[in-house]
């Protein structure tokens, strides 16, 4: 069962049938058993992995690094809220190390998301300090790697 | 000039060779032909062995292999198969399986013994066995008994001259593999007979369903075992030319004899790569593996929707479907494959006479390209059937290897 979820992570478009014959279960088992996985949550939705470079869409992301002071009763997850809730953060992590939450952001020009740091999340009470890490390149990204893929080098036929 | 030697002279070119010279000349071709992994070598093994060459790991090696290698090599099969060899003097890595083969049929072989194996078989047994003065002998195993290597078959091609059993499971070409009791039957062949046993197991790893039987494990067989393995298959890393053989101490002195006046060592930073390899590679074969089975599910159900019947194979990448009902031989079909529908896969004959009627797909491709492929089959038989009325084509003989 747990493979069906291994070959939709891959390609979400995967028809049943071809995970059928992929796993050798049958195709209403993988069906149903996709059905309740949307239904419980397991599957949470299915996206599509664009290159917004290659079609010259500018797109700027940065990642900041925020210094929080916790609150009694409810850590950081008060602060996180305030910050997960608006639509041009992508992430937000807490993490261990020099700071406390990891917030990646997205924006249309280096000035939105620059504004977007210094009016609206630095000046939430709790949050110290914050350190910007614009993107310059992206590399690989959740997996995928945005760069030349190695070509099949091998023979035609081999023994 | 005076002749070139007789045996060598006698040998024909391998069928696949002839196959690849045509089919490398087209283009737009699915190679469906291809015996390696279509995966490069996993990251860790390659970033393992650039970080060996920037250490000056460029010298030889000792004639054996590194002793780090042996020992991970040994601790791997004890550890998978309960089989115990000593790393300081029953392990040799070897340059290939290729190497591994040449060397235990020298060690083992004076002129005119006989070697007995099951076709459809690996194109360079054959001709290797005879490169060493041996003889082979071919024994047929059926595509309508699933390639079982049955061991009353083998029994009544064992005679005074027999020397040896070659084994290979899970098998090229078939993908077929043996259960532990017929291997254990072989095994006791073996031992009645007073046989050696060279069993070639580089698609150990590849068995989607049911477990390896480790040969040499067997009861009787370890004493009278040479083990062929490497790294080509699991780790896809076919290019590094780099396996091993496992054999009692007085067999490995006498294959160590010939290895390093021919080759010396194999090697040194492929043997860096391969201590990666079993040290910390597992995940990446894991999940090659289960790539390859989900192809292999998704492949054979689509040969046999399109008419080219097809026993589940249940190790290896390979399919060895029938093309019985396209009313051609194999040479036919994967010429006119070829030809028509540009999907390159390799006659079944040239595998030995039972290949006959069967073509070898590999699978180690993406799952794409395997997809257009069966589209391109599909296709091809649904012309033969429409041009069924056409007088049947009389089999030709199988193809020499």
């Amino acid at each position: 069962m747990r493979e069906i979820l291994e070959i939709l992570e891959k390609d979400a478009r995967t028809p049943p049938e071809k995970i059928a014959a992929m796993t050798g279960l049958g195709a209403d088992t993988v069906r149903s058993q996709i059905q309740a996985w949307e239904r419980s949550g397991v599957i949470r939705r299915y996206k599509t992995v664009i290159d917004w470079e290659q079609l010259g869409c500018e797109q700027v992301s940065a990642f900041i690094d925020v210094a929080v002071t916790p609150q009694r009763g409810t850590g950081f997850d008060v602060v996180a809220e305030r910050i997960y809730r608006y639509p041009e953060v992508r992430s937000v992590f807490l993490v261990s190390g020099g700071h406390d939450l990891r917030v990646i952001v997205e924006g249309s020009s280096i000035k939105e998301v620059a504004n977007f740091v210094s009016e609206k999340l630095a000046t939430i009470d709790q949050v110290n300090a914050t350190n910007t890490h614009f993107l310059l390149k992206k590399y690989k990204d959740d997996g995928d790697i945005f760069a030349e893929t190695e070509a099949d080098q091998r023979l035609v036929v081999a023994p | 000039m005076k002749p070139l030697n007789r045996v060598v002279e006698a040998t024909s070119p391998s069928g696949i060779r002839r196959f690849f010279d045509l089919a490398s000349q087209m283009e737009d071709v699915i190679s469906l032909g291809v015996g390696e992994p279509d995966f490069v070598t996993p990251w860790r093994i390659r970033e393992a062995a650039i970080y060996a060459i920037e250490h000056g790991c460029t010298a030889y090696t000792s004639n054996s292999g590194l002793i780090e290698l042996r020992e991970s090599i040994s601790i791997y099969l004890s550890e998978r198969y309960g089989i115990e060899y000593d790393p300081s003097n029953e392990i040799i890595i070897t340059v290939g399986v290729s190497e591994g083969l040449d060397l235990a049929f020298r060690a083992i072989l004076n002129p005119g013994d006989e070697v007995v194996f099951f076709e459809p078989s690996y194109v360079s047994y054959s001709p290797g066995i005879a490169f060493a003065g041996g003889v082979p002998v071919p024994v047929q195993s059926r595509g309508e008994d699933g390639f079982r290597c049955r061991p009353e078959e083998l029994k009544a091609a064992i005679t005074p001259r027999t020397k040896a059993i070659l084994l290979c499971q899970p098998n090229n070409p078939t993908g077929s593999t043996q259960t532990r009791a017929d291997l254990q039957a072989i095994v006791d062949l073996a031992v009645k007979h007073d046989l050696y046993i060279i069993s070639d197991e580089i698609y150990d790893r590849l068995t989607y369903s049911g477990s390896h039987t480790c040969v040499a494990s067997l009861p009787g067989a370890r004493e009278r075992t040479i083990l062929l393995n490497g790294f080509s298959k699991a780790y896809a890393m076919t290019g590094w030319r780099v396996a091993y053989t496992c054999a009692p101490r007085e067999i490995t002195q006498a294959i160590l004899k010939i290895h390093q006046y021919a080759m010396l060592c194999a090697p040194h930073v492929s043997q860096m790569a391969a201590i990666e390899a079993l040290k910390h590679a597992e995940n990446d074969v894991q999940s090659m593996i289960g790539e390859y089975d989900r192809r292999r599910r998704l492949f054979i159900s689509g040969l046999n929707e399109i008419g080219l019947d097809c026993i589940e194979p249940k190790g290896a990448f390979y399919a060895f479907p029938s093309v019985r009902r396209s009313g051609l031989c194999s040479e036919e079909f994967a010429g006119l494959l070829l030809k028509e529908e540009r999907v390159a896969v390799v006659p079944g004959s040239v595998f030995g006479a039972s290949g006959e009627g069967h073509i070898r797909c590999s699978y180690a491709t993406s799952l794409p390209n395997l997809e257009e492929a069966l589209h391109r089959m599909a296709r091809f038989m649904e012309r033969r059937h429409a041009s069924k009325r056409s007088p049947t084509r009389r089999m030709p003989e199988a193809a020499p290897v």
